[in-house]
């Protein structure tokens, strides 16, 4: 008896096994061809060689000294929301809505500022305003949060709402607390006290939030690595049902967790408006609680590879971001480089989780 | 007084492009896809629109109406299906996490729509002093002709130009497939249930593809009413702010049905303005309050139906997963 | 037999998963007009063979005639064109459509779609055989009988005249089965040909015409029903006694520690799982819990282990001094908190047992993290030096204690799992199904491993499917039978074709 062939030339398995050097391998060589379809597109726009190309993103990163400020600034507060965000999602819980738990933080920051600066000690000031902060962060993350745990609510779709709800919540409180009345933005709090002002570290003014970073980086990585609520998590994210067999209360699990994700944000919010910029806008943000996601993502949800992979997304930013200065093209040209990274690495994991094994069609094959 | 004739017809120009954009993305959650990349769609449908009457426009030596709208429609179909492939070949073929995709597309999508009308003049090398397709914008505004015979009926339901009653028209097609149809059947059963679906003998991947690239090109279009109907052939970066996420809130508003999105739209685009005929005196920092009203009803729709657990309002039961026969 | 065309022939089909032969040249004829009732035990290759004729799995080897003629089906597809639909197990429904919705999914029917239709010729079929449902009700709205009957009507919409139905009457009522039947009765008076995949001895004999036997994927026989007896068929099913030389020693000095009394589980549907269930386990001995999958073994073992709702009913621990500890709807966190050291072996593995995508010690770490004081951290010193241990105590075949456990082989998870519970030094431990799947060297490991425990004084509660097995290992064997205790026998002196009985019917007798 024949069996008709009704496979496909391409057969698809997933791999059982991938070697870290294969796993490696394979992203390396997707950064790599992203670098060049970028360097070629770049090229095409612009008419730089490639070498120029990549000569001009190198100096828009680390070019002078306050462009590798700038970098290590963008890198820190990235990195921030990618740590804030990897709890939830090493539990299996998107959330989306960074960008809102950033925007919160940041609002009840500058509300602290705005309320209680010069009212009272300026020790006290800060002290408030990283309480409130992360509080808020942490509520405006637990609220979906709760949802998802009791009734099940889709937390993507949830938390991606509370984003814009926060947006319009800071507008709101940008016009309340206008300076000067009706220019529609609060301008640098506390301009001439600077209450509530983090303090500067030597000259450099990026230097704490990048050391804080630092710290939180480690922190969160232990956390996850060695702490009994971090192992609680990975339990949860894997196998609730795993979980529940060894009498884990999966519920408070993901309250838990949202909460801490929602208080780094809120820190975030907090290093973004008290030590970074003085002053709240609606887009401080800046869609970092999406890209955190991909940074996340990338670098598999481990805090250490996170460095890396956030240093990636903000050198190709800034780098772009050059060559649209120099040649007067618009700063989107970096986002335009950013998807096209981002779109080689997620098809990259493709081909480490996966096998494609090519079949010859031989239309017949003994059964 | 409450200004209703002049309040309805900026609701509906302010809802027209969420529905095309919910439309869209309703179609493809349909299929279990969850594409987030639905704001750097429209974005790209938008430009492509511009990039195509820009180019038009300019070589163009004597201006034929009827090209002037094909154009720009072609070029913002064929951007936004390129982007609904991308989004396929990476989740459907590729299995990448729909989320980070999504994202990861909306970053690019907003990325080019910017840089290409902020560089458009520039790369063109043309002398006009900013992107404004005014003769383009004049096709796509063209309302019916006996709209302002009409008195306030004309103002209400036919002062609009053709692309909002494209949106309509593919809303009721939408449902109608949906509910009517094998083809809608079988797009159900992909989103709900792919494996029972593929015991069936219905293709998956070439549903998901479909749907998805289908989605796309309907909200391309929404850009393209933006930019050439709304915002009368001005392109300016950023004006399009959110409304591809307002899009994907409609989606949950309406509990998945394109027919109900014709009047949630009209609805959210009615509270996206309401604040200008609200009297707040000199209090405007209340406005702001309004525009978050969408969202807030959105949150308790989204936040009602899960605790109802009536099946038929839930999101497709396999949305953001992707599918792998041998996973079974 | 008389001569006439089979529907369906099957002439010497073999089937093999990697090493495990599912069917050993099987030989099977179907005729219309007549119900066949394939009978044999768990895992004796009944399912797999019916899937070979509904496109699920294509044979190794043999071939398959179709009125006389040879046929080839790869396909669910190809063999609705043969006129073969399967009523599997686990129905294939999307929740949130209609009956009818369902029904036509997929189909590619000339002419406009029309639903109203395709629910009226539902409603024709529908009186045909005497089914009731509503084509317009929503899956999610039905009851487990009422999805089986859409299934049943979807297999015939698409013109099936030769029905496959495997454990139709698992999820089922009595007086739903009665209905089933009457049903099949009716469609054999249509001249389809049926068969009903079972291992139910009154409902073979309640409506099958004939009857064929398979055993460890072997064909063993078939006979007229009217020709026969649940005696000979069970014979037949379960063979002739084969000495499988598992060691039981004699229990050491057993006292009471476990007392179940009354209890009483529905499921979240609400159909009653467990039924008034009551028995002791002792220190120093095995039980044998026997019965039907499904009959109610799962919800036993997890309302002991606490992971359970209880309708009604009591669970008392016991310890050495006689002192009783109620750990009745505790959770297991609070189980372990009362002094109850309680291991249990889940029959989910990887889904609950274990986190496939974690390595061994992060495994092991699943029962103890929670140790160690009021520090935040965990400690892996104590689960690498388990994980060590495990691995060469039970000679666990792994590249490195590092390796995720979903990259071992079924028998080495196994070891890994049973390792982990048996390392916390239980005084109660419940395994299920410990040696499915797993080959002859790894099943004795694991034998010798629950010996070793109860020599140590644990109570040992086994759940287990083959007979053989639980004859020889067993002090004590609770049969069940639809979610009651139908028997306490003892496994020394029990006969495995008693136990065979004793887990079709309550106490021996029919059970109606």
């Amino acid at each position: 008896m024949n069996k008709k062939n009704h496979t496909s030339l391409i057969h698809i398995s997933k791999r059982r096994e991938v070697s870290l050097g294969r796993r490696w391998g394979i992203r390396a060589l997707a950064i790599i061809l992203a670098f060049v379809l970028s360097a070629v597109v770049t090229m095409i726009i612009t008419g730089l060689n490639p070498i120029e190309v990549y000569a001009t993103m190198l100096k828009g990163a680390f070019g002078t000294p306050r462009k590798m400020w700038t970098l290590g600034q963008e890198i820190a507060i990235l990195l921030c929301v990618s740590l804030a965000l990897t709890p939830a999602f090493r539990m299996r819980f998107w959330n989306l809505g960074g960008e809102g738990q950033v925007l919160i933080g940041g609002l009840a920051c500058a509300a602290s500022m705005i309320l209680l600066g010069d009212k009272i000690p300026n020790a006290l000031l800060i002290l408030i305003m990283t309480v409130t902060s992360i509080a808020a962060g942490a509520l405006w993350a637990v609220i979906p949060a709760i949802f998802k745990a009791k009734w099940g609510t889709n937390e993507t779709l949830f938390t991606l709402m509370m984003n814009y709800v926060a947006t319009q919540l800071v507008a709101y409180y940008i016009i309340v607390w206008e300076v000067p009345r009706g220019s529609g933005k609060i301008g640098i709090i506390n301009q001439n006290t600077q209450a509530g002002w983090f303090p500067q570290i030597g000259n450099f003014k990026y230097l704490l939030n990048i050391l804080i970073v630092l710290v939180l980086t480690f922190v969160v990585y232990v956390y996850m690595k060695r702490s009994k609520q971090g192992y609680e998590i990975s339990v949860v994210g894997e196998s609730t049902n795993t979980a529940r067999y060894v009498g884990i209360k999966v519920e408070r699990v993901i309250i838990r967790t949202l909460l801490l994700s929602g208080a780094i944000c809120g820190l975030t919010g907090l290093l973004l408006v008290g030590s970074t910029n003085h002053t709240i806008t609606t887009t401080i943000s800046g869609g970092r609680g999406f890209t955190a996601v991909m940074v996340a993502w990338l670098a598999n949800f481990n805090p250490i590879a996170m460095i890396f992979s956030s240093f990636l997304l903000v050198f190709f930013s800034q780098g772009a971001g050059e060559i649209s200065t120099a040649f007067g093209l618009n700063q989107s040209y970096a986002d335009i480089m950013m998807g096209i990274v981002l779109f080689f690495i997620i098809g990259s994991e493709f081909f480490i989780n996966y096998k494609l094994h090519l079949r010859k069609n031989t239309g017949k094959e003994g059964a | 007084m409450f200004d209703l004739v002049s309040f309805i017809p900026r609701a509906v120009a302010q809802g027209i492009p969420l529905l095309f954009g919910s439309t869209g993305e309703t179609i493809t959650e349909k299929s279990g896809n969850l594409n987030l990349g639905i704001p750097g769609v429209m974005y790209v449908g938008a430009i492509c629109g511009v990039i195509g009457a820009f180019l038009y426009e300019q070589n163009a030596t004597n201006f034929v109406p009827l090209l002037g709208v094909l154009i720009p429609t072609a070029a913002a179909l064929v951007g936004s299906l390129l982007m609904g492939l991308l989004y396929c070949f990476l989740t459907v073929t590729l299995r990448a996490n729909q989320n980070v995709t999504g994202l990861a597309l909306t970053t690019f999508g907003v990325g080019f729509g910017n840089f290409f009308g902020g560089s458009l003049m520039k790369l063109t090398g043309s002398e006009v002093p900013s992107i404004a397709l005014t003769s383009t914008s004049n096709c796509f505004r063209t309302a019916l002709p006996f709209a302002d015979k009409l008195g306030w009926v004309g103002t209400v339901f036919f002062s609009y130009g053709f692309l909002a009653y494209v949106a309509i028209i593919l809303a009721v097609i939408a449902s109608f497939v949906l509910k009517r149809t094998r083809t809608g059947l079988s797009l159900r059963a992909v989103g709900e249930n792919p494996a029972t679906a593929d015991a069936a003998g219905i293709n998956i991947t070439r549903y998901k593809y479909m749907a998805t690239c289908l989605g796309c090109m309907t909200a391309g279009l929404g850009g393209l009413y933006y930019v050439m109907d709304y915002a009368n052939g001005v392109w300016s970066n950023d004006a399009f702010g959110d409304r591809g996420w307002l899009a994907i809130a409609l989606v949950i508003f309406t509990i998945w049905r394109p027919a109900v999105g014709i009047f949630a739209s009209m609805l959210f685009g009615g509270l996206y303005i309401l604040y200008l005929y609200i009297p707040s005196g000199m209090n405007l920092s209340v406005k702001e309050i309004y525009k978050m009203f969408p969202y807030i009803v959105t949150i308790i729709v989204l936040i009602l139906s899960s605790m109802r657990n009536k099946k038929e309002n839930q999101p497709p039961a396999s949305l953001g997963l992707p599918y792998f026969r041998e996973d079974r | 037999m008389e001569q006439r065309t089979a529907a369906v022939s099957m002439r010497n089909i073999t089937k093999s998963f990697g090493t495990i032969l599912a069917n050993n040249k099987v030989n099977l004829d179907i005729f219309r007009g007549e119900i066949l009732a394939l009978l044999g035990e768990n895992g004796s290759g009944k399912t797999t063979l019916m899937n070979m004729l509904s496109g699920i799995y294509y044979p190794d080897s043999g071939e398959i005639y179709i009125d006389g003629k040879a046929a080839d089906i790869s396909s669910p597809r190809e063999a609705f064109q043969h006129g073969i639909g399967m009523i599997h197990q686990h129905f294939k429904l999307v929740d949130v459509m209609t009956a009818t919705e369902n029904i036509v999914l997929g189909l590619k029917e000339e002419g406009r779609f029309d639903l109203k239709n395709a629910s009226k010729r539902i409603r024709e079929i529908c009186d045909t055989y005497g089914f009731e449902i509503d084509p317009d009700k929503k899956i999610y709205d039905m009851s487990v009988s009422e999805k089986q009957t859409v299934e049943i009507v979807k297999v015939l919409y698409r013109g099936a005249d030769i029905l496959i139905l495997d454990e139709p009457t698992a999820v089922l009522t009595p007086q739903e089965t009665d209905k089933l039947f009457a049903i099949l009765r009716n469609m054999r008076g249509d001249n389809k040909a049926i068969v009903i995949i079972t291992h139910k001895m009154h409902e073979v004999e309640a409506l099958s015409d004939r009857v064929a036997v398979l055993r460890k994927g072997e064909y063993i026989g078939e006979l007229f029903t009217k020709d026969t007896n649940s005696q000979e068929m069970t014979n037949m099913m379960v063979g002739h006694a084969v000495s499988l030389n598992i060691d039981r020693p004699e229990p050491v000095n057993p006292k009471v520690r476990l007392q179940v009394k009354g209890l009483t589980v529905r499921s979240e549907d609400g159909i009653l799982k467990l039924d008034d269930v009551s028995f002791e386990a002792r220190s120093g001995e095995i039980l044998g819990i026997a019965g039907i999958s499904g009959s109610g073994q799962k919800e036993l073992l997890e309302a002991i282990a606490g992971l359970q709702k209880l309708e009604s009913g009591s669970i008392n621990y016991v310890d050495d001094d006689g002192k009783a500890t109620d750990i009745t709807s505790e959770d297991p966190v609070h189980i372990r908190n009362l002094g109850v050291t309680l291991s249990f072996v889940p029959e989910d593995r990887l889904g609950m047992g274990l986190i496939g995508n974690m390595d061994l010690p992060n495994n092991m770490m699943l029962r103890t993290y929670r140790t160690g004081g009021h520090s935040p951290f965990t400690n892996l010193a104590g689960p690498r030096k388990t994980a060590a241990k495990v691995v060469s105590d039970l000679d666990v075949a792994t590249p490195g204690l590092s390796t995720p456990v979903r990259r071992l082989s079924g028998g080495n998870v196994q070891k890994v799992l049973v390792g982990r519970e048996i390392a916390s030094a239980p005084t109660i431990l419940l395994t299920a199904y410990a040696v499915r799947g797993l080959d002859i060297n790894a099943s004795y490991v694991i034998y010798h491993l629950l010996n070793e425990q109860k020599a140590r004084g644990v109570s040992v509660i086994y759940v287990g499917e083959d007979l053989d097995v639980l004859v020889e290992l067993c002090d004590r064997i609770v049969v069940l039978c639809g979610g009651r205790v139908s028997g306490i026998v003892d496994g020394r002196t029990a006969d495995k074709r008693q136990i065979g009985l004793l887990m079709t019917r309550i106490g021996g007798e029919e059970h109606e």
